[in-house]
């Protein structure tokens, strides 16, 4: 199979890290080979945050170019925005309905852009929803992550229990329920 | 044998544990700081966070001259401040083996510069390895201890920011016991006074020679010929590059040893070939040395010296070919710069210099961001220490008057990384200068490790801490401050007072830094109807706080309940809501 590019987009601090992680280890245990960039320092004081995860036969580069990405998993509206360059023609870009102002936005210098659900819809396949309301629903909003990740694994050929046993691996156990909850909300949103 | 997604910088503290590594001391720094992070789960193995980056090295010298295999682990720019005992230790060589790893960070994703700390390698006579993946890491790092070993030298290891923090498949081995070496006293090899250094000068010379024809034999420069005309050499993450761009449409040469080059290797590769390409990030270090064997290549003419390379580009530069067509955003998107968090304890410090219009000598920490609007603040920021040096060579050529609109700031690790030098250097030499120490209690900008002024190390046991108070007062500061920075009436009134003083002075800004899990705050701010829109609260430049249909809002989702905005309205319209 062609390698598979998976871009992950956020705010620093949203927990994009972990989501790359978990679908990193979802991955290997297909036995594909995998390469999952990270992103330490100083961009995760609150900065635009980018993660990769590839893979396939054999990956060589750890990074996705413009055009390429088969899906976006994007954290934040703005910074799905700002990724739809990287979208593969035909892919599918996955993201949660929250908008956090950049600093820039905060002191007036710049606008938030308007109805960017819209306009990126009329440019890609764009699935919408807001996962801190389903977070909450699953008993806590940090789990926005997790949300996410069930509704991006619906969208690739990666079986359920595959996604269930990784969580189980990589959360730990006292909010492994709160976590499986919350990525049924947003697998069966997918 | 079991597979493990590692990042490289797990990989190379997995290949260190492997080769029986007895010590490990590091100082932290993007993209380094996971690998002695990675030590901590390895109990056989002595590990620990060294003051700065000379100690750290200094420390595994002695471990290594001691008989143990010993590592130290930096940043680039790290690297320049250990160079005073690299470029000696050269010359001694080990006992043990002796790895340097060095982690650079082409596009400067946390760092202040861009250097190429290959350079190194060859300025001080050591050998220097280049891993490309994870697996990699692991391998090479294995591989420098023993090659440290045999040829007697400290060996580096060169990673960058996209080796270091992707992960990457690792094959999982145990470890091999490496017996402690016998230590010998050897005045001759291990004293560098000029008349044994000039005899160990002799011995370097000709182990670089033999490193050399190392060069040229060992499996670590490999050639893939995929019958083409055109050669590519390469090196590290540029390789991961190189292949994803071109496949099998070229030749490659790749070179995991970066120091020394082979010469015959690279003379064979060439041969028969049209055209040859060079490609690797940062400075032209394969490039130059192919040119000076009179080897016509492609480099830096086809390729950038900045920031990192992709895919893409190299696919155009040698086929001309265009990247995949993409969608385009057709309006201006706001970048989103890094910013202190919501709930930091230098946003009050910030405030309170920004309002007295203050000259602001910075440092490097999470506080480098009070140069970011709407604070903006920091006048200059170079290196870690020169907040607190380079203020004094400013007051001594402006003068008392200037001295007294002019503060430095620096953050508690970088003050004992480096600052309290020049604290020494201003009490010393009759500067009146006043340094603000922001103690968060933690080295927050490389993602919170302990350091001497916390009282943990780095396996969280319980050690002596170091009383900032007590040292300033000790190396002769007459006048030191205790201040709470959310205190904001107060701060004000002690900055005040001490910038007035003819002589040095030292305010500790203490307040722990919002996300350490002993900080607690509870409930969030909330704006009541006394709110007058005077935006007051907006000049925190925090990213809760925003203006909404022209009305200043806080967003409940980000705030952290930290109060600094109660503190700062002027009406009482921020409250704490439970
Ligand atoms: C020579 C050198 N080593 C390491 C680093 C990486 N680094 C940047 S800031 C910093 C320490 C920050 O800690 P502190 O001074 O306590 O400030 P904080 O981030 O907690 O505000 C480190 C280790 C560097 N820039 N230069
Ligand atoms: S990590 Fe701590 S010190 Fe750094 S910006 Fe956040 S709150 Fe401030
Ligand atoms: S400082 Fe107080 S009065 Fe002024 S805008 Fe902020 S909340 Fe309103």
């Amino acid at each position: 199979m062609s390698t598979k590019n998976i871009m992950i987009v956020g705010v620093g601090g949203q927990g994009t890290l972990l989501a790359s992680r978990i679908l990193g280890n979802a991955v290997i245990s297909q036995g594909y080979d995998v390469k999952v960039s990270e992103v330490h320092g100083m961009s995760q004081r609150g900065g635009s945050v980018v993660t990769y995860v590839k893979y396939g036969e054999q990956v060589y580069s750890p990074i996705i170019g413009k055009g390429e990405a088969d899906i976006i998993l994007a954290f934040e509206t703005l910074e799905a925005y700002r990724a739809l360059p990287f979208l593969k023609e035909g892919g599918k870009l996955i993201m949660n309905i929250q908008q956090m102002d950049p600093m820039p936005v905060i002191t007036g210098a710049a606008q938030y852009p308007a109805d960017v659900v819209e306009k990126l819809s009329a440019k890609a396949s764009v699935t919408a929803l807001d996962a801190l309301s389903l977070a909450k629903e699953a008993g806590n909003p940090k789990a926005v992550n997790v949300v996410l990740i069930g509704l991006m694994a619906r969208n690739t050929d990666i079986p359920y229990d595959v996604w269930v046993d990784t969580l189980k691996a990589t959360v730990p156990p006292k909010f492994l329920d709160v976590n499986l909850k919350a990525f049924d909300l947003g697998y069966n949103r997918g | 044998m079991a597979k493990k997604l590692l990042i490289g910088n797990a990989a190379v503290a997995q290949g260190a544990w492997e080769a029986g590594v007895r010590l490990v001391s590091s100082y932290p720094g993007t993209p380094s700081t996971e690998i002695t992070e990675a030590m901590v789960q390895y109990e056989d193995v002595y590990v620990e966070w060294a003051p700065n980056e000379k100690v750290a090295c200094e420390v595994a010298i002695g471990g290594a001259i001691g008989g143990g295999r010993a590592m130290t682990c930096c940043k680039h720019v790290g690297l320049n401040v250990m160079a005073d005992p690299v470029f000696t230790a050269s010359y001694t060589g080990v006992n043990g083996g002796l790895v340097i790893a060095v982690a650079d960070d082409p596009g400067m994703h946390s760092s202040q510069n861009e250097q190429d700390s290959r350079h190194y390698a060859r300025a001080a006579k050591l050998c220097m390895l280049e891993p490309a993946n994870s697996q990699e890491c692991k391998d090479y790092t294995k591989l420098a201890f023993d090659l440290s070993e045999q040829f007697d030298v400290p060996v580096l290891l060169r990673l960058s920011t996209r080796v270091s923090h992707s992960q990457s498949l690792v094959e999982m081995e145990g470890r091999t016991e490496v017996e402690l070496k016998p230590y010998e006293k050897n005045i001759g090899k291990y004293v560098m006074m000029p008349a044994n250094a000039i005899r160990r000068h002799v011995v370097v010379e000709d182990r670089q020679r033999k490193l050399r024809e190392y060069a040229e034999t060992c499996d670590l420069n490999t050639v893939e010929d995929n019958g083409s005309s055109i050669g590519v050499i390469t090196a590290g993450i540029s390789y991961m590059y190189a292949k994803e761009a071109l496949g099998n449409r070229v030749n490659y040469l790749k070179l995991g040893m970066a120091y020394p080059l082979p010469e015959k290797k690279i003379r064979d590769f060439v041969k028969g070939l049209d055209k040859v390409y060079v490609v690797e990030e940062l400075d032209p270090f394969i490039e130059e040395h192919c040119k000076v064997m009179g080897i016509d290549v492609t480099g830096k003419e086809a390729f950038t010296l900045l920031g990192e390379y992709t895919p893409d580009m190299i696919k155009k530069a040698v086929f001309n070919e265009d990247a995949a067509a993409f969608a385009a955003v057709e309006e201006q998107i706001p970048v989103r710069p890094p910013v202190m968090c919501a709930g930091c304890p230098h946003r009050g410090t910030f405030y309170v210099l920004k309002k007295l219009g203050l000259t602001v000598s910075g440092d490097i920490g999470c506080y480098t961001l009070g140069a970011v609007a709407p604070l903006q603040s920091v006048d200059t920021t170079i290196c870690m220490g020169a907040s607190v040096s380079a203020a004094l060579g400013m007051a001594k050529v402006r003068g008392q008057e200037f001295n007294k609109k002019l503060v430095s700031v620096i953050g508690d690790s970088t003050f004992i990384h480096s600052g309290i030098t020049g604290l020494i250097d201003i009490v010393y030499n009759k500067g009146a200068n006043t340094v603000i120490i922001l103690d968060n209690s933690i080295t927050g900008m490389t993602g919170h490790q302990d350091n001497p002024t916390t009282g943990k190390t780095i396996r969280g046991e319980a050690t002596k801490q170091v009383d900032l108070e007590k040292l300033c007062y000790a190396i002769g500061v007459e006048h030191v401050v205790i201040a709470d920075p959310f205190d904001v009436k107060n701060f004000e009134k002690v900055v005040k007072e001490e910038v007035e003083r003819d002589e040095p002075s030292v305010i500790i800004a203490q307040r722990p830094c919002a996300l350490l899990k002993t900080v607690k705050y509870t409930g969030r701010c909330v704006i009541n109807d006394k709110c007058r829109n005077c935006k007051m609260c907006m000049k925190l430049g925090c990213p809760a706080i925003s203006v909404k249909e022209n009305k200043v809002v806080i967003d409940r989702n980000q705030c952290n309940g930290c109060g600094l905005c109660v503190n700062v309205c002027p009406f009482g319209a921020i409250e704490k809501e439970a």
